[in-house]
């Protein structure tokens, strides 16, 4: 089975990214971390790929210099990565990235599509769907749960309130929630071997697009005003002294809900 | 404005997104849905009590909804020249509106905590945990795609009447329609509901494991609360996913939340920052979460929430 996984290197969580006065874009910071999100769909692909001596390759849109995140993917097990990485792209939305990832994948042919269900530090969500109506292929997202039937995927779905056992045929595309698997720590041979494996970097020309397809000329979108949101007004903080707890008593009450 | 609306049928109600989407949008003029499940009456009738004039029904039997809404979906919205489409931001709902977006080539605009039609579709979200607000304008062609917030809109009944139903044809897709549903499962919950409860108790990754979450438990049961759990929690495997808060979980406004072991990240606060009165209890006197509460305790979880909630049970 050929599974392409998309993947996307994000500023690390744990600092806080800032944006652009001006173009309103993330400034990211060149040490970037793979997106958590991903290691999911890093892992389902890597156990799909080895039940069935299939291959695992990368796909992401990414400017090409910090690659810490693809190589911790590759450091994982995947076989390959592909980069689209390309000026023109600056400013893309999230459609054009959507056409960028799916015209890299099916250029280099898939049987599965896996990716996450949603980036850290993006907010629409609704890449993998998108990308999957693009391949004209079905798509089966919140999985929580994956098996390989004959010639297809079965997993289970993420509902309001339980889940649902989805089915299809592949082709098709997976998108998996946080959990679904244990995702593996790189070992140190696998730190190893993912710096001599192939990283193939694409500009959206290579993939057919013109300039005016695609990143800010080509969105659909375009942020008019930034504002802060007015703060709370500070709250009272206070040490436990071991009596702390009568505080929240207090405040229960005032708030009457005991 | 021509406005649609989505809406996904669940347990012979229409989708709480739709009915709160059909508040906002009847305020900019003529609102159809676009309505998918089993179609019963007392859905259409809540439909029509919330604002919409026209519903176009779409039976999905036991195909996966994503692939054959957006392409019944594109075509209502080409053959009735729709402006705007809202959805909520349910699994169904982006499902729909992202094989839509790609179907048509038109972006989504997620995240929105308002809508604002006026010439153009311009929506604010909210980043950076809540403390920035972007303003984003859909430019180019209609109709502008647009996923809003649960809660954004509270939902509220116009008093209108039965809307016009027309069934909807299932569209041949091939292969990319294929997809089905062959079991569905409810998995019972304790409590009350998370979105609406008055009051909530969330536990972090500072609550330690999943055999010492009881001690969130134990404080929700003493307050009649809903029991909500950070990413981090979801992703540890301690509790099930729909207990989640934040950017990619539930939205909750509460009457009151707590929060113990929760360092407040951005992606939970922008689930949680507008309840009424947030109480945060964490070892780290830098945890963000702070600047968010009302009350903050600088302590043990595991030494306060136990003594709380042996006070409340004492009372």
């Amino acid at each position: 089975m050929r599974i392409a996984v998309c993947v996307k290197q994000i500023p690390d969580p744990a600092t806080p990214y800032d944006l652009d006065p001006d173009t309103h874009r993330v400034v990211r910071p060149n040490d970037q971390v793979l997106d958590d999100t991903d290691r999911f769909g890093v892992e389902v692909g890597l156990q799909l790929a080895e039940g069935d001596d299939g291959s695992v390759t990368l796909f992401s849109m990414s400017p090409s210099g910090s690659l810490q995140g693809i190589r911790q993917a590759l450091a994982m097990g995947a076989d390959k990565a592909v980069i689209i990485d390309d000026e023109a792209l600056a400013g893309s939305d999230a459609l054009t990235t959507s056409r960028i990832l799916a015209a890299a994948i099916e250029r280099e042919g898939f049987d599965l599509v896996v990716a996450g269900t949603e980036s850290t530090d993006g907010s629409s969500g609704v890449v993998p769907q998108q990308i999957a109506e693009l391949l004209d292929v079905p798509s089966l997202t919140f999985a929580r749960k994956v098996e390989v039937t004959d010639g297809g995927i079965r997993v289970e779905q993420q509902t309001a309130g339980g889940y649902d056992v989805a089915e299809a045929a592949l082709p098709a595309l997976l998108a998996v929630t946080s959990g679904v698997v244990e995702p593996r720590y790189p070992t140190f041979k696998g730190i190893m071997q993912a710096k001599k494996k192939p990283i193939d970097t694409l500009t959206a020309e290579d993939l057919g697009f013109t300039a005016d397809q695609v990143g800010d000329a080509g969105a659909g979108q375009t942020i008019t005003s930034v504002t802060a949101v007015p703060a709370r007004e500070a709250g009272e903080i206070v040490e436990d002294d071991g009596e702390a707890y009568l505080k929240i008593v207090a405040l229960l009450e005032q708030a009457k809900v005991i | 404005m021509t406005t649609w609306v989505f809406s996904e049928e669940i347990d012979g109600h229409a989708s709480a997104s739709a009915l709160e989407l059909l508040t906002k949008a009847r305020t900019f003029g003529d609102t159809s849905v676009f309505h998918i499940g089993a179609g019963s009456d007392a859905a259409y009738a809540e439909l029509g009590a919330h604002g919409a004039t026209k519903v176009h029904h779409l039976t999905i039997g036991d195909r996966l909804p994503g692939a054959p809404a957006a392409a019944a979906l594109a075509a209502l919205a080409e053959e009735h020249g729709a402006e705007l489409i809202m959805f909520g931001m349910g699994n169904t709902d982006r499902d729909v509106a992202g094989r839509l977006s790609a179907r048509i080539g038109r972006p989504v605009l997620g995240n929105a905590v308002d809508v604002t039609v006026d010439g153009s579709v311009r929506v604010t979200s909210e980043i950076l945990g809540g403390t920035q607000a972007v303003v984003t304008e859909a430019t180019g062609s209609a109709p502008a795609l647009v996923l809003v917030r649960s809660k954004a809109f509270p939902a509220e009944p116009s008093g209108e009447g039965v809307p016009e139903v027309t069934a909807v044809s299932m569209p041949d897709l091939g292969h990319a329609g294929s997809a089905v549903i062959t079991e569905s499962h409810v998995e019972e919950s304790e409590g009350p509901d998370l979105e609406v409860a008055g009051v909530v108790i969330a536990g972090g990754r500072g609550v330690g494991s999943a055999e010492k979450w009881v001690v969130i438990e134990e404080l929700a049961s003493q307050l009649d609360a809903a029991v909500g759990a950070t990413r981090a929690v979801i992703d540890a495997g301690w509790v099930p996913s729909r207990l989640q808060i934040g950017q990619t979980g539930k939205t909750v406004k509460p009457d009151v939340y707590i929060c113990a072991g929760v360092s407040g990240a951005m992606q939970h606060l922008v689930g949680m920052k507008d309840s009424g009165t947030i109480i945060a209890i964490n070892k780290d006197a830098e945890a963000p979460i702070f600047a968010a509460a009302d009350l903050g305790i600088v302590g043990d979880l595991h030494a306060v929430v136990p003594k709380l909630t042996e006070a409340l049970r004492n009372r």
